[in-house]
């Protein structure tokens, strides 16, 4: 037998050094820099998509679907606050500053959220006038850097959001590169224009859950008691940073798993650091459950909402409300394949570009460069938003009434089952098709 | 002068009074605080306002206009986030005094804990003591004035925040050098001592400020971090 007859094992690539990896080494040899990127974790995690709802029975009941109603509102802070928020939909917009997003990427969220009958949030760098004024409830990011923080803003907000950590980078800073350092930008955050800011990972001015309180007795102090008072947390410990944000006197916990999305941070932070949403929910339930603040310190969870299902699943397990800042900048045009001949030349394709922090964003959203900003119409953007928002409620209402449910918020555990034995223990949800996850007590 | 008693009104009362004063009642004074947080927060008005006792964490937090005084010592986060008018501490600081102010000026007669004027964003502050160690980290704008020793890595990552000490300064932090004096700055220096009220040649002094080798980040730094 010749040799061009002799078998020959098929090329195989190896699933530890995959071709994805193998660029990454080359690119780190050839740079000597970790690689920087907006967003939050792309590796498949276990997630919403993991859980089903059960839907209606002999022994549930549902509810019609076009004529029954279903209940979507929400109200927050109402522990300590003089004045809580009320929003017409369980569904807000996460915290993005002005300055890794452009002014009118900013008005969009405001309109859209506004037309949408919820919350907006601001981020590192301060409030604008055109976010305040397009925005009916704006919650202001209390934040390490203190960018732009002063008390006319503070009181000029609808609520305040103290950011101890996020969950694309729980533990970590930021850092806005100079590209995007307009004057503008630099003259709210005090610095030159054009340098690298950074960000402080940790706040200034007090460490731990008993200067936490005392800082929150501060701003209620500032604001008349007015003000509902968040505490972000990324997904690191939900347990014990729920309950010591509860300690610390907060109306609201907000608790941001790996998947959301952050301006500008090391990939190998993104991808390696914090907990998938997914594992994180039900243990700050507990949390607020244990010291009977379910319900009275609202909990509202982000990181990887993409569909009123989502957000059928997270009240499910017992959140009050959820956050939305990727798939609201998806919504009013971030990686819209429109500008795939742009992504190509950046070396990215639409759905993959997230070299937010470059500042050369086609689609004018997280750019401060007055051409690309032009292409972003903030009042058509807005709609987008307020007719995604408005989906994603009629979804997640479809469901809820599946289940027999008059108000979203009675969503619960039991309708739910797990499609694969990682979600059902971090859910602590049924595996389908039983009445067991791992770690039930008593099997 | 109007009296609030400690004793008698709690502290959302204290604030409330000195938060909503405007026209007539423009002095007033803070007895009993026993150690109070947040005392005197959030003030916007030309005031003048004596707080007779120590105070606990953030006294004069996020104060515009107002000319607090304060007859003791202060917890930490004294001042912080000050946008204008004037506090003035008679006794000691602890950590974190000034942080993050945008304005106005910061006088602490006695010395100042750990990070004094951490992320300060254009506030003068004096200190007629000594300051703690990472004072001035990340320190934005304005003027930090020490008229005795400073610990160590003092101005670490420093932006354009000027410092400057006229005793020891046992290390500099990251990015931070000692500059030259020039005339405007002994012009400013003794502008600065004199609304202190401090007794002290601007000539004594040492400036130090950003060597700007940081502002962009490159790998080859890394090894100052």
């Amino acid at each position: 037998m010749s040799d061009q007859h002799t078998p020959r094992t098929m090329p195989r690539q190896s699933w530890t050094f995959s071709n994805e990896i193998n660029s990454e080494i080359r690119r780190a040899a050839a740079t000597g820099i970790y690689d920087i990127r907006g967003g939050g974790a792309k590796r498949r995690v276990p997630h919403f998509d993991d859980l089903l709802f059960l839907g209606a029975s002999v022994s549930r009941y549902p509810l019609e679907g076009y004529r029954e109603k279903c209940e979507t509102s929400v109200t927050l802070g109402t522990r300590f606050a003089k004045k809580p928020i009320e929003l017409k939909i369980p569904i807000t917009i996460a915290g993005m500053s002005f300055g890794a997003l452009s002014a009118n990427a900013k008005e969009a969220l405001g309109r859209g959220a506004t037309l949408a009958g919820t919350s907006t949030t601001t981020g590192d760098g301060g409030m604008t006038d055109e976010e305040r004024g397009h925005s009916e409830m704006l919650v202001y990011q209390y934040l390490p850097s203190r960018y732009g923080m002063n008390p006319d803003d503070l009181r000029r907000a609808d609520a305040i959001e103290i950011v101890v950590g996020q969950g694309a980078k729980p533990g970590g800073g930021g850092m806005l590169l100079g590209q995007k350092i307009t004057e503008r930008v630099a003259g709210m955050r005090d610095l030159p224009v054009g340098i690298d800011q950074r960000s402080s990972c940790r706040h200034p001015d007090w460490t731990g859950p008993d200067d936490l309180e005392i800082k929150i007795l501060e701003l209620r102090e500032i604001t008349g008691w007015e003000k509902p008072i968040y505490v972000k947390v990324g997904g690191s410990r939900p347990y014990y940073d729920t309950a010591l944000a509860i300690k610390a006197g907060a109306d609201v916990v907000v608790l941001d798993g790996m998947q959301g999305g952050t301006a500008a941070t090391q990939d190998v932070f993104i991808e390696h650091v914090g907990q998938p949403i997914l594992a994180c929910i039900r243990p700050a339930v507990q949390a607020l459950q244990d010291l009977g603040m379910h319900r009275k310190v609202q909990l509202v969870v982000s990181g990887g909402i993409r569909t009123g299902a989502d957000v059928a699943k997270a009240l499910a397990l017992g959140a009050d409300a959820v956050s939305i800042g990727t798939a609201a900048l998806i919504a009013i045009g971030d990686n819209d394949p429109k500008w795939e001949a742009e992504y190509q030349e950046l070396g990215s394709t639409a759905g993959a570009y997230d070299d937010w922090h470059e500042g050369r964003d086609p689609a004018g959203i997280t750019t401060q460069d007055p051409e690309l900003m032009a292409r972003l119409d903030p009042v058509e953007a807005g709609r987008r938003l307020r007719n995604y928002l408005n989906v994603m409620t009629l979804e997640c209402q479809t469901i809820a009434r599946a289940c027999g449910k008059n108000h979203v918020h009675n969503l619960e555990p039991e309708d739910l089952c797990a499609l694969t034995m990682e979600a059902a223990a971090m859910a602590q949800i049924p595996l389908a098709g039983t009445d067991w996850y791992p770690g039930k007590k008593g099997f | 002068m109007q009296t609030l008693d400690m004793n008698d009104i709690d502290l959302r009362a204290v604030n409330a009074t000195l938060q909503g004063a405007a026209g007539t009642d423009t002095e007033f004074e803070v007895l009993n605080l026993r150690g109070s947080h947040a005392v005197a927060v959030g003030l916007d008005a030309p005031i003048d306002v004596t707080l007779h006792g120590s105070a606990g964490y953030y006294c004069a937090g996020m104060n515009k206009q107002a000319r607090i005084t304060v007859k003791g010592s202060v917890g930490p986060g004294a001042a912080e986030n000050m946008m204008s008018g004037e506090v003035i501490v008679d006794g000691d600081a602890s950590q974190y005094a000034g942080a993050t102010g945008h304005g106005g000026l910061l006088v602490i007669k006695g010395n100042a804990s750990s990070r004094c004027g951490i992320s300060m964003k254009g506030i003068d502050i004096v200190v007629g003591g000594n300051i703690g160690h990472m004072s001035a980290f990340m320190a934005q704008k304005g003027n930090l004035v020490v008229l005795g020793d400073a610990g160590d890595a003092l101005g670490d990552s420093l932006y354009e925040a000027r410092l400057f000490v006229r005793g020891s300064v046992k290390s500099l932090g990251a990015d931070c050098v000692e500059k030259e004096m020039r005339p405007e700055h002994l012009d400013l220096l003794a502008d600065l001592l004199q609304r202190a009220g401090m007794d002290a040649k601007p000539e004594e002094f040492r400036r130090y400020g950003s060597a700007r080798e940081l502002y962009h980040f490159k790998v080859d730094n890394a090894g100052a971090y």
